[in-house]
Formats: C-alpha cells, structure tokens, sequence
C-alpha cells in the first residue's frame, strides 16, 4: 500500500513538474508551424546568440579543465598547510547566488570597481562586455570539473605516479601517461555537468552583460529578450534549443556513469594482480 | 596497452585545437563589424519595439546623408537599472530612459554627461511624450472608469515596483496627482488613496513589461495601469477583443528624456552619430514613426495629425504638483519616504 502511495506521488510530481514543462515548451515552439520554429532559429540575432553562448561556454570549460587540473592534482597528490580549507572554499561558488555573483564582478570590474578604472585606462572592458560573461560563468561552473577529480584521484593514490617516477619519468611525463588516462572518464563526466550550467546560466549574466542585443546576450538573455518583446513563439522556438542541448546532456552523462563506473572496479582489479 | 593510454590524449588535444580555431574564427566574424560605426543606445522596458523601428529609420537617413553605415545595439530594462548599469561602465553612446531623474543621477554620480543636460535639446530633452492609463480586459467587467475606481476593495491592480520601474513612479504620481486635484484634495487625503491603492496591488514586478507579462501572459489582475503607448500596443499585438484601454477623467503628463553621454562618445569617437540619432528623433519622419507607436509627437504638425489616436484629457505636470523629480523622489521614493510608509508586502496566500 505504501509503495503504491509513494509511487503515484512521484509520478504526480515528475508529470507536473518534468514532463508538462517540457511538453508545453516543445508544443509551443512548433505551436506556429514548422517554418516560423526554423526561421525563429534561423535568424541573425538568434545566430549570434548561439555563437556566443558556444564561445562563452567553449572557453569556460577550458579554464575549468586547467584549474581543475592543477587543482585536483594538487589536493590529491600533495600535503600542505590549509589543505583542508582550500577543499572547502572551492564549493563556494554552489553555495552564492548567482545573482550576487554578478554584482560582486560589477563592484570589481564596473567602471567604480576596484579594477575597472585602471583597466579602462588600457582600453579594456570586462563589465558589460564578453570577457565579464565568460568570468562569472567560470565563477559559477568551477567546482563542477575539480570536484568530480579529487575524490578519483585521491582514490587511485599515488602509487603508479610513484612508481613511473623511480623508473626515470618526469612531471609532465607522468602526468600524460599515468594520470591523465586514469581519470579521463571523470573528467569528461566533469565537463559534461559544466557545460549544462554554463549553457544554461541567467541570473549572473544578466546583470554583467548590461544585455546588449545582438553583442552580449547569451541564449538564456535573448529568450528572456525575446518574451518581454512579444515574440512568444520564437521564445520558445529558442528555448527548445537550450531543452534539446540539455536532453543530450543528461544521455552523454547517464552513457559516461554506465561506462565509467565498471571501468575504475576493473582497473583496481589489475592493479592489484600487478603489485 | 601503450597506444591504448595515448588515445584520450590525442582527443583532448584535437578538440582543444578545434575549441581554439573556433575562438579564432569568431573574433574575425566580429572583426567584420569594424568598417561600420556602432552605437549603443540604453533604454527602459516598452520603447523595444519603437526604437527597432527607429534605428532602421537613421540608419537609412545617416547612409543617404554622409554615406556612411551605422548599426545600433539596444540594451533594455528596467529605467532605474540601466541608469545604475550606465554609472557602472555600460558603454551606453545615448541614454534614453523613462524620466529625467534617471539621467540626473548619472550627471550626478559620473562625469559621464553634464549636470544642463536636459536644456541641450527641445523640449527639455523629451521628444516624445506619453501618458498613464488603464488596460482593463474584455466588456470592463470591474466596471472601472477612473482612479478612484483603483481603491474599491476587490479590484485587483498591477502596477511595478516604484523604487526599480520609471511607470510605476508616473503611475504613483499620476494617482497621487488625481487625488490631490480633487474638490476636497489634500495631501494627506492623497496619502490614504496611494495607501488604499496600493493594497489592492498582488504583485509588484521590477519594470514595466514584466508588469505586462503577469496581466496578460499570467492573468492576473483586473486593471494594468500603464504608459498609454504600452496599453495602445498590448491591444495592437495581443488583441483587440480581450482587453479595452480605459482614460481615466485626468493624468499626468508622463516626459521620457533622452542624453547624449558625452563621457563614451568622446572616447568611441562617435559623437557625430550620436547626437544626430538624438536630433533625429524631432524629425517630421521620426515624430511620425513615434506617433505610430503610440507615443505622443512633441512637433505640432505630427501631433494634430494623429490627434484621435491621442484622446484628450486632463494633464497635469511633475512640476505642477511635486516641485520636480527631485523633491518627488525625495518625499516619496527614498528609503523611508512616503511609499515605504504606505506600503506594506500582502502575505502570500
């Protein structure tokens, strides 16, 4: 009795929740035919959108991919004062609204910050601009990658970067061949996560961008543009974007836990015939 | 084994290559923009469609007249926000916001535009005027003629939030002005009005569209109060047969100003081009376009053309009754002025 009781709650819920949304979105998108949805994605402003979104989002998970990295490499393979500390300040960024985030790179980059005089003196723009988008989405994405990679590298110890250093290997060396394959899967599962949010980023951009149409409105921007004009098919015409991008996501990352998991039990397993 | 541990490399290697070109390819697509001049032009919430219109209007007379290209980008929001975002650094070329104080506070605050700015062109900056009415849905079921129609218990209002929207300011000066006005008006009997009104308001959005979207998109609500070019267009785009726009017996006279922002333009180097897409806008072509949108044309000729579009009703001035935007901020829209006496947040049901 009980099970059934909890089921038909959560079927209620998923249905009113996940599915009507999704399913309302997509009706909408389409709602005017199938010509209006390609030209709502077709056109110009949409266009620059997405190359934005891809440029701000491509170069996020680059930065991601560095620090998380070296950071990752560094609390797990090395011993220092305020280790612990520093494992705690990197979930920072989950714990802030974004919101505060946007307006904390304000008072840093705008014109009255900390910075953004100086800066301004060089004839560079952070705040209202791109470079400003790509930091706060970096902001806000960054524990997404080096969080997935501590506890993978902290579980696989040091020993096989030990032992390729008493046969002669150097950092980097070491790094390639023994680190990097260890933790592939863990790392893309990383840039997975990182890249939904990055994509999927509003409240953060919309106060550092200054929402200029056409030159620093992401995706999440130019929907929010296009619903306060009227357009409220070709808003939803470009949400289905973000829906069908994020639909993808949950596959790749639900293929990567399949794949990811059997693969780290069978490789402790070797390791432990070789030793 | 060997080749194995390579492969993941070789990939991450190939793909940071391809995320770099790409990057590479995407400052060149922007690099073509350079032969054209670009100026940005940041603005409240309603005038999106209007200035969509007018940008292509310049554009084509600034091409005819010095054969040379222009393209303008538009940043819309909420009028006290973007007057905030432009203090901020916002590389605005030309400010046109909601009112007068917006643009007072960025002379004010920056030595981005000087503190005459609003004697440097006609009309005291306001080439375009406007009004506060009602949008009230099909067959006026609340039956509601009038302001004091807004206090009746049971009627449910939408109006903005005064300390982030520049309507929602005109929108409380206008019904403060109405009740001011009154045979019996005073000042404190203005105060109990603002104070009924202002209960009989559920939500209270950030800008002007939003406030829109919760009437029309949301349902909620029976009457809109806002600018007449909002209410005009709302019927305009989203039907004539669901909502009716109700003149109240008197308004206010609602004067949306524009700045050119001296301190950017001089370090873009497009001063030229923004002060003639200022100017522009006093053009009989402009006033036309403006009138088509529903905001009401400062030239006469323009004016009395469209004047039934336009009805005629009592308008009173800022200046009349309040001494100015600056005392009117000062006494109502502070931390601690009269709106925040009066209004206490509904709880939520």
């Amino acid at each position: 009795m009980g099970r059934i009781l909890l089921i038909t709650v959560t079927v209620i819920f998923l249905l009113f929740l996940l599915i009507m949304p999704i399913a309302f979105i997509m009706i909408e998108a389409v709602g005017s035919g199938l010509q209006p949805y390609a030209q709502a994605i077709g056109n110009q402003a949409t266009l620059h959108a997405i190359l934005l979104t891809i440029l701000v989002t491509a170069v996020t998970i680059v930065i991601n991919i560095i620090i998380g990295l070296s950071g990752a490499w560094l609390i797990s393979k090395f011993s220092f004062r305020g280790k612990a500390f520093l494992t705690t300040l990197i979930e920072l960024p989950f714990s802030i609204s974004p919101v505060v985030v946007g307006f904390l790179f304000i008072l840093l980059f705008g014109y009255n910050g900390w910075f953004g005089k100086l800066l301004d003196n060089y004839g560079i723009q952070i705040a209202f601009a791109v470079p400003g988008i790509i930091l706060v989405t970096v902001f806000v994405t960054f524990p997404f990658i080096i969080r997935e990679l501590i506890p993978l590298m902290q579980e696989q110890g040091k020993d096989e970067e030990e032992t390729a250093l008493s046969l002669g290997a150097r950092g980097w060396s070491i790094f390639w061949h023994i680190t990097l394959p260890n933790i592939k899967w863990g790392l893309l599962y990383g840039v997975v996560l990182c890249l939904a949010r990055a994509m999927g980023e509003f409240g953060a951009v919309s106060i550092i961008s200054g929402n200029i149409q056409g030159e620093t409105d992401t995706l999440t921007l130019h929907i929010k543009n296009l619903y306060d004009g009227y357009y409220y098919n070709e808003a939803f015409a470009v949400s289905s974007l973000l829906l069908i991008v994020a639909l993808a996501t949950l596959l790749i990352k639900s293929f990567l836990e399949w794949s990811f998991k059997p693969k780290t039990k069978y490789k402790t397993k070797t390791t432990l015939k070789k030793t | 084994m060997r080749y194995k541990q390579q492969r993941p490399i070789n990939f991450i290697k190939k793909s940071m290559l391809g995320i770099a070109s790409f990057i590479l390819s995407a400052f060149l697509i922007s690099g073509g923009y350079a032969q054209t001049q670009t100026i940005l032009n940041v603005s409240y919430d309603p005038t999106r469609e209007m200035y969509r219109a007018y940008n292509d209007l310049f554009a084509n007379y600034w091409l005819n007249t010095t054969g040379r290209k222009v393209r303008i980008t538009m940043s819309h929001g909420g009028s006290g926000a973007q007057a905030r975002a432009v203090i901020d650094g916002l590389q605005a070329d030309v400010v046109t916001l909601a009112l007068s104080y917006d643009i007072d506070i960025i002379a004010e605050k920056t030595n981005l535009i000087p503190v005459g700015w609003q004697k440097r062109l006609n009309h005291q900056s306001a080439p375009y005027v406007s009004t506060i009415v009602f949008l009230v849905r099909q067959g006026n079921p609340k039956n509601i003629r009038d302001w004091n129609d807004l206090i009746r218990p049971g009627v449910s209002v939408i109006t903005p939030n005064p300390k982030t929207s520049g309507v929602a300011r005109w929108n409380y000066l206008a019904a403060w002005g109405y009740a001011l006005l009154q045979p019996d008006g005073s000042d404190e009997k203005a105060k109990s009005f603002i104070g009924k009104l202002f209960a009989n308001v559920p939500i209270l959005d950030t800008g002007a569209r939003d406030a829109t979207n919760t009437f029309i998109q949301r349902g909620i609500g029976d009457v809109l109060v806002t600018w007449e070019n909002e209410a005009l267009l709302a019927l305009q785009r989203l039907g004539k047969n669901q909502y009716e726009v109700v003149i109240p017996s008197m308004s206010i006279l609602a004067e949306p100003t524009v700045a050119l922002v001296d301190g950017n333009v001089d370090k873009k180097g497009t001063r030229a081009v923004a002060q003639a897409y200022l100017e522009y806008l006093y053009s009989p072509e402009a006033q036309e376009l403006l009138a088509q949108h529903y905001y009401r044309p400062t030239l006469e000729s323009v004016a009395k053309k469209h004047q039934n579009r336009f009805p005629n009703l009592q308008l009173f001035t800022i200046d009349q009754i309040f001494g100015g935007w600056h005392k009117a901020t000062y006494q109502h829209f502070v931390e601690g002025g009269i709106f925040d006496q009066l209004y206490t947040p509904q709880k939520q049901k």
